[in-house]
């Protein structure tokens, strides 16, 4: 006898409910209730949620049944799905497989100088050149150069897409209140869902081998700082020099290209170093659905309790940071003063 | 010179706000500024304009803060857009043109020099001097030069390679006069292009203003509220209170007879000595009249001042260029100096 036997006794649906009343399959909590040797009584007056008004009913749905839906649902729909994104979505594999295997294949000793060089070029600043040097050196040292190199490839990858759409996106959204509007919403959804959940439906997308699982997971949480700042940058430009541009006839490209972006530069690279460091945190969670890098040793000290590999990776992961946040920051700052000197 | 004018303004209307035309109404049925906004929220920028701007004249706008000079001048590149009215540009109007067609104007007929610079952080002194000819697509060669002509005649040469912001307030703004000229055209709209200006620079920008005038003869509007400015500038002077005119027309006359109060106390501090022309005060020739000498048409009533050694009795012979045209009376010279009061000075806006 369950609790509410009673209600649909009284509103007469006896006879509706007890249709499907024996087939009704048991409950995980049923289960360990049995395991246990305690009846199903459970407490006093139970919530009537879906599982507790099942045992009186059982042509009510239980709430697995729900999960179950969602999932058969989204089953359903993933061939569809698949069939626009998959071609969609393909380069992304390629563009990241290529990188890992372009940043594999360049020997230490030329790839070091390369990418010293880069910061030199990027920042103009004897000290953090110096610091990615060392850092870099170090990590090599204690033979993490390749799982580094492969972070810092996902990364490039994955900072450079987010950069080329980013932008464009930033760009019409600044220009229309209406995109605005509906964009502001799901970027925001993007940036308060924990990473995990975004994972789910992902994972059930593409397969866990597809390099472009993790690829779309950095990319979705990326994007979203450097389409909000372009947005905001070409906004707060000063509405007197758009005056002027418009009083001397600039066309709407010219006002973009020779205003609007200049003076938005500074807000935008502030939107790329954020989006770096934010592939970076993801890069890390990502090694869940199997992207390479330094996250793969910090999970497998989590896992197998390696405390030393753990940190080491971890150590790695905090000089990486600290050297695209440098080098990006030490850019931002060089193209503050030469575009708007005040 | 055709009688054509080469911008006509008219009934011109601007109302900010929701919904500008209702508010028009409001206006239309004699609501004034102050109550607009107290009932309706709408502030009336512009009401009922009517000014013919004269090619290769100049325009002198004046009025009080916020009685709507800036917003006038934006009309005519439509900068701003009407709540009601006509803007024509050489009998065209400019309400009817296309986004190119009002592109083409913007670059190829007017150029404005703002309150507020709005000169280009990102880009140098020359750069920004240039930027009309290279909206138009002209290549370097002729753009740097051009931008260097110019530079060089408000004073800032030695500072092409300059960014704006390392200059003073009143530099920047002579990048802007010189970005304006390097554009050539027609019409140049001037929204307090001088007002930054220390009082020395300024006169010589205004000599420099009326010296191309004589050379180039194009069609300026100006806006200012110094009346010292507007009186040695203007050809035609408006002067606008509340985004009404309250009265238009040559300014030696507006000086002489002016028609309302408010317009009387924005004369009254002036030196009019140094303003006022012979020929706006003088009189018609009379018989058996002797003369203590002759003077110009043109000289201003302070250097007759020195020349009669401030004696009252005396008689001029006034002539313009050769030609004989009047005579002037000291003391009608004398009267014209006393400020008109119509009302009490305690009823004065
Ligand atoms: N975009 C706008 N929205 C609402 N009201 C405006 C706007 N622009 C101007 N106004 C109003 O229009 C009136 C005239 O402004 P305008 O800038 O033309 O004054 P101005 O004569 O140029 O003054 P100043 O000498 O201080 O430059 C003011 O009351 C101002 O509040
Ligand atoms: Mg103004």
């Amino acid at each position: 006898m369950a609790f509410y036997d009673g209600m649909f006794k009284a509103f007469g649906l006896e006879q509706w409910c007890g249709e499907g009343n024996s087939d009704a399959p048991l409950s995980m909590a049923d289960l360990l209730a049995k395991a246990s040797g305690k009846g199903a009584d459970g407490p006093i007056f139970p919530f009537p949620s879906l599982d507790n008004l099942n045992k009186s009913c059982g042509n009510l749905s239980q709430t697995r049944d729900l999960t179950k839906g969602i999932e058969d649902g989204f089953l359903a729909a993933k061939p569809a799905l698949k069939s626009v994104l998959d071609p969609l979505t393909q380069p992304l594999s390629w563009m990241l497989d290529s990188a890992l295997w372009a940043f594999a294949a360049i020997p230490w000793f030329i790839m070091i100088p390369v990418l010293v060089a880069v910061a030199w070029f990027a920042s103009r600043s004897k000290g953090v050149t110096i610091f990615v040097a060392f850092s870099i050196l170090l990590l090599a040292f204690v033979d993490h150069y390749d799982v580094a190199m492969q972070t810092l490839s996902i990364i490039f990858v994955c900072t450079g897409i987010s950069v080329l759409l980013g932008v464009p996106i930033g760009i019409a959204m600044s220009k229309s209140d209406k995109l605005e509007r509906v964009l502001v919403p799901i970027l925001d959804l993007l940036q308060t869902l924990p990473t995990f959940v975004y994972l789910i439906p992902l994972i059930f997308l593409f397969s866990v081998t597809e390099s472009k699982l993790y690829g779309i997971a950095i990319i979705l949480y990326a994007i979203v700082p450097v389409v909000r700042l372009t947005n905001l940058g070409i906004r707060l430009v000063d509405q007197d020099v758009i005056e002027a541009a418009n009083a001397f006839g600039m066309s709407s490209s010219q006002k973009l290209t020779k205003v609007e972006l200049p003076l938005a530069l500074p807000n935008i690279m502030a939107g790329v170093n954020q989006t770096i460091m934010m592939s970076l945190a993801m890069v890390v969670i990502a090694s869940l659905v199997s992207a390479p890098g330094l996250g793969v040793n910090v999970l497998r000290g989590i896992r197998n309790l390696e405390l030393g590999v753990g940190i080491v990776a971890g150590i790695g992961i905090v000089l990486l940071a600290v050297i695209l946040d440098r080098v990006s920051k030490a850019a931002l700052q060089r193209v503050d003063m030469t575009h708007v000197k005040h | 010179m055709s009688n054509e004018p080469k911008v006509r303004l008219r009934g011109l209307y601007k109302i900010f706000g929701t919904d500008g035309q209702a508010a028009l109404e409001h206006v239309k049925a004699g609501m004034g500024k102050d109550e607009l906004l107290a009932k309706h929220h709408h502030v009336l920028g512009l009401q009922d304009i009517n000014v013919d701007m004269q090619a290769g004249e100049i325009t002198v706008v004046m009025g009080l803060s916020g009685s709507g000079k800036s917003t006038l001048i934006r009309h005519l590149n439509r900068l701003i857009d009407p709540t009601a009215g006509e803007i024509l540009v050489d009998g065209e109007d400019v309400m009817q043109l296309s986004k190119s067609g009002l592109r083409a104007i913007r670059q190829n007929k007017m150029s404005m020099v703002f309150q507020k610079f709005a000169l280009l952080p990102h880009r140098t002194i020359a750069q920004n001097a240039a930027m009309p000819l290279v909206v138009r697509g002209v290549e370097e060669k002729t753009w740097r030069a051009e931008a260097m002509k110019w530079l060089e005649r408000v004073g800032l040469s030695g500072y092409e390679n300059h960014y704006p912001a390392q200059l003073s307030g009143g530099m920047q703004q002579r990048v802007g006069i010189a970005r304006a000229l390097t554009a050539n055209t027609d019409i140049m709209l001037m929204d307090e292009a001088f007002s930054a200006l220390d009082p020395l620079i300024r006169t010589d920008m205004q000599d420099l203003l009326l010296e191309l005038q004589e050379e180039l003869h194009k069609t300026i509007v100006f806006i200012t509220h110094d009346l010292d400015e507007a009186l040695k500038l203007a050809d035609h002077l408006v002067i606008l209170k509340d985004g009404a005119v309250v009265q238009q027309g040559e300014p030696q006359g507006i000086l002489l007879n002016p028609k309302d109060p408010y317009i009387e106390d924005f004369v009254s501090d002036i030196n009019r000595a140094r303003v006022l022309r012979v020929r706006s005060v003088m009189g018609p020739l009379k018989e058996g009249v002797s003369y203590e000498g002759d003077v110009q048409a043109g000289d201003n009533l302070e250097s007759l001042i020195a020349i009669s050694g401030g004696e009252t009795g005396k008689t001029y012979r006034v002539l313009e260029g050769e030609t004989v045209v009047g005579q002037l009376d000291m003391l009608d010279l004398v009267k014209a100096l006393v400020p008109r009061i119509s009302s009490a000075p305690s009823e004065a806006l």
